[in-house]
């Protein structure tokens, strides 16, 4: 057969596997032949966004991937990167945004599932796990559903798999409302000598399947998640998988004890297009050819046919690659813990998947062509930025009603900075997260230092489980964090990307760990959309130089495009553009980190990096959660990093705490200072008294000083005892600092003040209730 | 003094268990595969927490029938220790060695927060570490930890001193805010009748390592190699 003979499908069945016409002719070209049914769907996944990355792959490569402390970068199931002392982490994110949105509760709990099996395939014991989740509004009960259903997803099955959920952030904006986001993160400790890979070796070796069963769930997942969501979407949700956490957790088990044996030579987890992906990225990988027997393989349903094997998601699978001669010493293991472990196939010297079933060839693919030499769409960006990012930038403060010291009046409407400080405590982007985190365990595998929402980073010991290790020896931690403010990425792809690396380090800072590396995930809109795929190139640009001058790099991460929605009209509404950032932080010693919150009565209170009466513009309200929640007006220029100050700033915090001079830190993030100073008083349930400079100027509006945004600015709280060594310190740094204040012994309030009259006088006991039940009180309402 | 902690398919908490009553404590410690019958070698007999067999007809039921638990039986009818903890004291339950039954939290939701409890008895080997009616901070980690008991049975259960430790308020006070689930009677754990049996859903094992802060669990443990020395 030639390619001159007609398609033996329709235009519609190539398109039903998310394939393009120019590509199908492609595949084409490729076999030198028309695919079957099969091995149309075989290239319709492996072609995906998903899983080929066909049109971010040249915006990655800009990524800065190397560095001292990186062991594994990006290519595997996940990053490796050596803490010391002959600690190795592992720790990857991933996207599970549209199974989510189609039911949140299946689609987060398998996306749980699938990161955890991206750490423990390499190896390593997942020891903690952090989300980002974005919603709509919460106002809107679509919404709500989604919000508490994503959330059981995750309790569901993290809890039950025994892996601390110990951190993340949670965004509520209406450009997530069709379309939430739900990434998932998860850090593991090596426990094998060698990092597990995934290329397969050893002509004649036995390919394994292990785990669960197979079964039609999940058909076609990858594709489904490079599709774009509309109305009919919920109709798919045979494409979303069911997750079982028992097995899962049996299977960690078993693979840990497996790999330790030395047999298993190579290992994949069954993720997006379970037997396809695997099959292919493990022989292309090692630059062999796997021959798979789709009659070995554990079913849970009859009469499947070559194309459901070959696409299904089942979850909680895995292939191997074992020395010939041990595969029944890994079966045994397998069955010890009730799981399946058949011989499905072996390794070949030519480079091609070769499926059987029923004693007949199914499906015969070169290896590369599915998982490696997959097509690139090189495409051009914007030259200049689009249109609504010119409107936004073309807002200025000016634009605002007048405000003077006692307030600033909004729609007729006079409020006073401590009611404004209200309203903003209780917007469920800044409130406390509680309602949250409280359906996690966070505890499990006691090693957890800081618990959710306790400082800005989790801190988790670094404590191998297996073997006698005594517990004082293991004073090492890992501090790890996701950020992305996704509306400074809107309104500036490139500084908002710069602002959500920095403001992880930062981050992580604030907790006392040095920076090591990150893993992003790209959340996007459609890269066929000249606007999507401008926000997309900028924000790569901006990862790639911050990740570059904070010493950074990029192990890894996942790239979910296509997050859009149709509206009743039919008309795409693009999410945000969010690149979210997790990144991990060592600390050398879990004595030497603290919380957010104030410790101790009469404590002084540092503002470290860009001053309180900076004029500058360093500070704006551009793009800040005062101008979105008290003037309802997403605009501006959202604040851009000063890398040299970040990097002081961050450098100085680290060694204050270490010092034990510092003993609470807490960055400057949505709401700003002021913002910033109520969530310590909160988190130490402590008032402070603060005051601001006497005179400000002209340029300053008393808005911007209160609530203004910026990167580089971190509050500290410090003993009186060590103000001299802190100060002689810091008078050796090449930044701004200034003793703002107190910590209060019996005054439960925040006051600050500036030249003998208040701008902020505050109960801790309203802010308090502000904080803390604005998501519950919207989700029991 | 040796401990024994059963490891089913789905149990989660049995390393952090090893890890206080073998590193912190260093007493000898065997992992218990749920297929074993003989633990004739063991003084205490430790069920922990997790989700044992996925939990998935109702928690614990599954765990009951294992030969792991069958000889569990045996050992406290010869009046050995047994501890079962979060989902292990589900599983005493529906082992018939407490009675009573965990059902779901009050709100429906999982909770994994850290509650203040009244320590009731201190006369047990478990407690007598503690001073009476000391006010102690445990971890809870559950979505199934309501305590339900019919009325005579609860009755029993109260009028034989039964209960060890109720969730209280910081002040020692009984409050239905205090109580995170709902539990009948502020009820945080039992034991049976000789005291040989303890059930609660607190961890005390995420209580013990100074390491990370909160050690109020350690009492517990302590006490009880006290209490065997004692005896020995």
């Amino acid at each position: 057969m030639t390619a001159t003979t007609p398609a033996p499908f329709s235009p519609e069945e190539i398109a039903d596997e998310g394939l393009k016409p120019e590509e199908y002719d492609e595949i084409v070209r490729r076999l030198g032949r028309h695919p079957n049914r099969a091995e149309l769907g075989m290239f319709g996944v492996m072609w995906s966004e998903h899983c080929c990355y066909k049109n971010s792959r040249p915006l990655l490569k800009q990524f800065p991937t190397e560095g001292d402390r990186i062991l594994v970068g990006p290519g595997e199931n996940a990053g490796v990167v050596d803490m010391g002392d002959g600690l190795r982490l592992a720790f990857k994110i991933e996207s599970h945004n549209h199974p989510s949105a189609v039911e949140p509760f299946q689609g987060a709990a398998t996306g749980v599932g699938g990161i955890l099996r991206d750490i423990f395939t390499m190896g390593a014991r997942p020891i903690a796990v952090l989300n980002s989740l974005r919603f709509g509004n919460l106002d809107d009960a679509r919404t709500r559903r989604l919000f508490s259903g994503v959330v059981s997803g995750i309790s569901h099955y993290g809890n039950c798999v025994g892996v601390p959920t110990v951190g993340g952030e949670v965004y509520f904006d209406p450009a997530y409302s069709g379309n939430p986001l739900v990434n998932a993160m998860a850090l593991g400790l090596m426990e094998t000598p060698e990092i597990v890979k995934s290329g397969a070796s050893g002509i004649g070796n036995p390919v394994l399947y292990v785990g669960s069963t197979t079964g039609r769930d999940g058909m076609g997942g990858a594709s489904f998640a490079s599709a774009e969501l509309s109305e009919e979407s919920d109709q798919d949700r045979p494409a979303v998988q069911v997750g079982d956490p028992f097995l899962e957790k049996s299977l960690i088990e078993a693979c840990l004890e497996a790999f330790k044996t030395g047999a298993v030579v190579a290992a994949q987890d069954m993720g997006a297009a379970g037997i396809t992906c695997s099959t292919s990225e493990m022989a292309a990988n090692g630059g062999v050819g796997i021959e798979f027997d789709l009659d070995s393989v554990p079913v849970r349903e009859t009469e499947m046919v070559p194309y459901e094997f070959l696409l299904s998601e089942s979850q909680e699978r895995m292939l191997f690659v074992a020395q010939a001669g041990r595969e029944q010493e890994l079966i045994d293991i397998f069955e010890r813990w009730g799981l399946h472990a058949v011989v499905a196939g072996k390794v070949i010297a030519e480079p091609i998947v070769r499926i059987f079933f029923q004693g007949e060839v199914a499906a015969e693919v070169p290896a590369t062509a599915l998982a490696d030499n997959t097509p690139i769409y090189q495409r051009e960006s914007l030259a200049e930025p689009p249109e609504y990012v010119q409107t936004a930038w073309a807002w200025s403060e000016a634009q605002l009603p007048e405000c003077d010291r006692t307030g600033i009046t909004v729609a007729g409407q006079k409020q006073t900075w401590s009611q404004v400080l209200l309203q903003l405590l209780d917007s469920p982007i800044i409130a406390s997260k509680r309602w949250v985190y409280h359906q996690y365990d966070h505890q499990v595998q006691n090693n957890t230092v800081i618990f959710p929402g306790g400082a800005d980073a989790a801190v988790v010991r670094l404590r191998p489980q297996e073997g006698e290790v005594a517990t004082e020896l293991a004073h090492r931690g890992v501090a790890a964090t996701v950020d992305c403010n996704a509306r400074y990425v809107y309104l500036n792809p490139f500084e908002g990307a710069k602002m959500a690396v920095a403001e992880a380090a930062r981050n992580l800072s604030c907790v006392g760990a040095d920076p090591l590396a990150i893993t992003d995930n790209l959340n996007f809109g459609s890269p066929e959309k000249p606007v999507s795929y401008w926000q997309l190139a900028e924000a790569c640009r901006g990862l790639s130089e911050a990740c570059r001058e904070l010493s950074t790099p990029v192990t890894g991460g996942n790239v979910s495009l296509y997050n859009e929605t149709l509206d009743a009209t039919g008309t795409p509404q693009p999410i945000y553009p969010t690149p979210v950032v997790g990144m991990v932080g060592l600390i050398p010693d879990i004595q030497q980190t603290c919380g957010m919150g104030w410790r101790n009565a009469n404590s002084l209170i540092y503002l470290l990096g860009v001053a309180v009466d900076e004029a500058s513009g360093a500070v704006t309200l551009g793009a800040s959660e005062y101008l979105a929640v008290i003037h309802q007006t997403i605009a501006g220029k959202p604040p851009q990093v000063n890398v040299a100050l970040e990097k002081t700033v961050q450098a100085a915090c680290r060694e204050g705490i270490r010092q034990g001079w510092v003993q609470s830190a807490h960055d400057c993030a949505e709401g700003g200072l002021v913002v910033a100073l109520a969530e310590c008083c909160i988190g130490g349930d402590r008032g402070a008294t603060l005051y601001f400079p006497e005179t400000l100027p002209e340029t300053l509006r008393y808005d911007t000083l209160l609530f203004g945004e910026t990167g580089a600015r971190i509050v500290v709280s410090v003993d009186p005892s060590h103000q001299g060594d802190w100060e002689a310190f810091l008078a050796k740094q090449d930044m701004s600092w200034k003793l703002l204040g107190t910590t209060n012994a019996t005054l439960d309030s925040l006051t600050i003040s500036a030249n003998e009259q208040w701008l902020i006088n505050l109960p801790l006991s309203e802010m308090k209730t502000a904080w803390e039940e604005a998501i519950a009180r919207r989700m029991d309402g | 003094m040796k401990f024994g902690v059963i490891v089913f398919p789905g149990s989660n908490c049995d390393r952090d268990v090893a890890m206080v009553t073998r590193d912190l404590l260093e007493q000898p410690t065997r992992m218990v595969w749920h297929e074993e019958r003989d633990l004739s070698d063991l003084d205490v007999v430790i069920v922990p927490g997790g989700f044992s067999y996925g939990d998935y007809l109702r928690c614990g039921a599954i765990a009951r029938f294992s030969p792991a638990m069958q000889a569990t039986l045996d050992h406290a009818q010869r009046g050995g220790m047994v501890l079962g903890i979060c989902n292990g004291f589900q599983v005493l339950t529906e082992a018939g060695l407490l009675p009573g039954a965990l059902v779901r939290n009050r709100d429906l939701n999982f909770i994994c927060d850290r509650p203040t409890l009244r320590v009731e008895r201190t006369d047990f080997p478990w407690t007598q570490g503690y001073s009476r009616n000391a006010v102690i901070t445990l971890p809870i980690a559950h979505g199934e930890g309501c305590y339900y008991a019919d009325a005579d049975t609860l009755k029993s259960l109260e009028d034989q001193q039964q209960v060890v430790f109720r969730y209280c308020t910081p002040e020692g006070e009984l409050a239905d805010a205090a109580n995170p689930n709902g539990s009948l009677n502020h009820i945080a754990g039992i034991c049976n009748r000789q005291g040989n049996v303890l059930g609660m859903m607190p961890h005390p094992e995420r209580a013990s390592d100074a390491m990370l802060g909160n050690t109020d669990g350690l009492a517990l443990f302590e006490g009880l190699l006290n209490a065997v020395q004692a005896v020995a």
